[in-house]
């Protein structure tokens, strides 16, 4: 950057102030509201300048929510375990299906092969609203309706063809006769894939999981039809904040707070795998 | 040379469905002996990797067999082939230094590891890498990643080392030196290697034994003199050599007692009938027309000889490479002192009968070679 004049990094510096700030002001904001009562929260005008209080979030934790017409029993930390427990498990299971059918589909070219693949990338186009009536009725049917199983299940559809699509990128991008070598060198091609492509593709592997986290995390509509109060996640359980007597915004703030927490936590960490799984170029021979 | 290491009987390969796919290698038939070198050679395309990997089980092999050292292995995983292979692409594993990826084959063996370390010592030293042991393939340059790929090939112990342009990444005096060292490694130790180059210099150098491909189709299979003394056809006259054979189409006529071969451009070469021994002289004199071929250095400039034009001289500091214009195309030749020849100057050449090669003009193969028939 030798070559920068002073109005030049003055004139960055302000483009990347105003970023920020676009940005990072609801999150901020919403920060600042988890530690307000509604009162101060919607006084107009609005004010920077407010008495902190952590009373929104004992109303969360302690499941007890007050409010001008009584006390309300919430399940937030449920939901939020709820959030948790669906989404890695959710995760898991894609990936242990995901990661070798896309070796699968980056190695082997077989009759159809293709097809497959685009039909899994298919259940990302369709509109959730679209399967959810018919998913409803079978779901009771089966009993799936209102269980984890059911739920994991329905998550497949949100992770699997990201996990599958993502994956397959990182495999292809291995040169094939890296494994050539190996299992001339006289390893078995399952050696092969344990030793040599999953340690290669794992940044890849680590950034489509963590995409498929946020993905399932974030999922709102079917969670909503398919699960009842007990097994919703947060996306779902907040809604349980607008009352009869209002909506509680202090809460609703501390919710979202609380529940991007993880997801933010993870990001911040698997950074380095998302740079690292970009920079996977390193590898070509 | 007793027992075969590899026998290739029959072998297609088709990318695609059989019989309608693209055709990369056409019933190929070879034999290499045990401590062979032989080498592929070919241009891009000429289906002389498509073979390498069939050897190797990294391609399925369409139609026919392959046996290595007296067993089938062209239905068997690559692993149970017991076969070694250098990459073209060098293919070393980045998450490792190139001492482990050396001797991770032979890790695979349960071989002691004080063994390891000497034999990764003698083989470094061989190939001159003894430097970079410790580091990772990432940081070094291709042509240590090549010969620290070709050291991985060559530490093993296979009944059959495949080496897949093996050096195209090295410079030339470093080259030079590790021909004769590779050679001489692989002999000693009674290796069967078989190497895929398009460099004639690198197969000359190292192989036995040259087998030359084109379209798929095994041109000739021969050693590097016979090649260039007895090509069996059009393809492999004008490809093994540098600078490559001289061809013009020729029309067979007899006039005044002379055999006379017409070139176009109303030019002829005439030649007693003495000149050609005598089924020579028959089988030219069957035919009305042929394709004739003269190596570089076999042209002579004579007096008497026939017209043609300088259109380039260049001097290349241990002889000098003369194009002209002859018979409507051009004609390149050899001369071991610099000659001062303006370009335009008139020559005349002349070809001794017994440096011509003579092909039939439909179909490209060999009808004879100076005084003997092909």
């Amino acid at each position: 950057m030798e070559h920068t004049s002073l109005l030049e990094r003055i004139l960055r510096g302000a483009a990347l102030t105003l970023v920020v700030i676009f940005f990072m002001f609801p999150i901020v904001w919403i920060f600042m509201m988890s530690f307000q009562t509604n009162e101060t929260i919607l006084r107009i005008p609005p004010q920077l300048v407010f008495e902190p209080t952590l009373a929104n979030y004992t109303a969360l934790i302690t499941g007890k929510l007050t409010t001008a017409s009584g006390t309300l029993d919430i399940a937030f930390m449920r939901n939020l375990w709820n959030s948790v427990f669906l989404s890695t498990t959710s995760v898991a299971v894609a990936l242990l299906l995901g990661v070798p059918a896309a070796y699968a589909f980056a190695r082997h070219k077989f009759r159809g092969s293709e097809d497959i693949a685009f039909t899994l990338l298919s259940f990302r186009f369709a509109p959730a609203l679209l399967v959810l009536l018919p998913l409803t009725l079978y779901f009771q049917k089966l009993g799936l309706a209102n269980t984890y199983i059911g739920l994991i299940w329905v998550y497949q559809l949100i992770c699997l063809p990201l996990i599958l699509w993502i994956v397959r990128g990182y495999f292809e991008d291995i040169p094939a006769d890296i494994e050539y070598a190996y299992r001339i060198a006289g390893h078995s091609w399952f050696a092969t894939f344990r030793k040599i492509a999953l340690p290669l593709a794992g940044p890849g592997i680590a950034a489509a999981g963590l995409l498929a986290f946020i993905f399932a995390w974030n999922n709102f509509v079917f969670a909503l039809v398919l699960a009842s109060a007990d097994k919703q996640p947060v996306t779902v359980g907040a809604l349980a904040f607008i009352t009869s007597s209002g909506i509680q915004y202090g809460q609703i703030s501390a919710a979202i707070v609380l529940s991007i927490t993880p997801t933010l936590a993870l990001a911040l960490y698997a950074q380095r795998y998302l740079v690292e799984g970009l920079s996977l170029g390193a590898v070509k021979g | 040379m007793s027992a075969s290491a590899l026998t290739i009987s029959g072998v297609d390969k088709f990318y695609g469905p059989i019989d309608r796919g693209v055709h990369a290698v056409q019933n190929l038939t070879m034999e290499i002996g045990k401590g062979e070198i032989v080498a592929l050679l070919g241009s891009s395309g000429c289906g002389k990797t498509s073979t390498l990997r069939m050897i190797a089980g990294f391609e399925e092999v369409s139609r026919g067999a392959i046996s290595v050292a007296g067993r089938q292995v062209h239905r068997l995983a690559p692993v149970k082939r017991n076969v070694a292979m250098a990459f073209e692409g060098y293919s070393l594993y980045p998450p490792l230094t190139v001492r482990e990826n050396m001797a991770f084959a032979l890790k695979a063996a349960r071989l002691p590891k004080s063994e390891v370390d000497a034999k990764v010592a003698s083989i470094a030293k061989l190939l001159e890498i003894e430097d970079i042991l410790e580091r990772y393939p990432s940081s070094i340059s291709g042509g240590q990643q090549q010969r620290a790929s070709l050291g991985r090939a060559l530490i093993r112990e296979a009944d059959l080392h495949l080496l897949d342009e093996p050096m195209g990444q090295l410079e030339p005096q470093l080259r030079a030196v590790l021909r004769g060292r590779i050679k001489h490694f692989i002999k000693e130790r009674g290796l069967t290697a078989i190497l895929v180059t398009h460099d004639q210099t690198e197969a000359n150098a190292l192989a036995d034994r040259i087998a030359v491909m084109e379209g798929g189709v095994l041109q000739q299979f021969d050693t590097s003199d016979r090649i260039k003394q007895r090509p069996a056809n059009l393809f492999t006259g004008t490809f093994v050599g540098e600078p490559p054979m001289n061809v013009f189409e020729a029309y067979v006529g007899t006039a005044a007692g002379k055999i006379n071969l017409r070139l176009p451009d109303g030019l002829s070469l005439d030649y007693d009938r003495e000149a050609f021994s005598g089924p020579v002289r028959d089988a030219l004199l069957n035919r009305e027309r042929v394709v004739i071929g003269v190596r570089p250095y076999a042209v002579r400039r004579s007096k008497d000889g026939v017209p043609a034009t300088v259109s380039a001289n260049q001097w290349l500091g241990d002889q000098t490479h003369i194009a002209a214009d002859f018979a409507g195309g051009s004609l390149v030749l050899v001369e071991h002192d610099r000659t001062r020849l303006e370009l335009g100057a008139p020559i005349n050449v002349s070809i001794d009968p017994k440096n011509l090669h003579v092909f039939d003009q439909a179909s490209g193969k060999a009808i004879s070679h100076g005084m003997e028939l092909a």
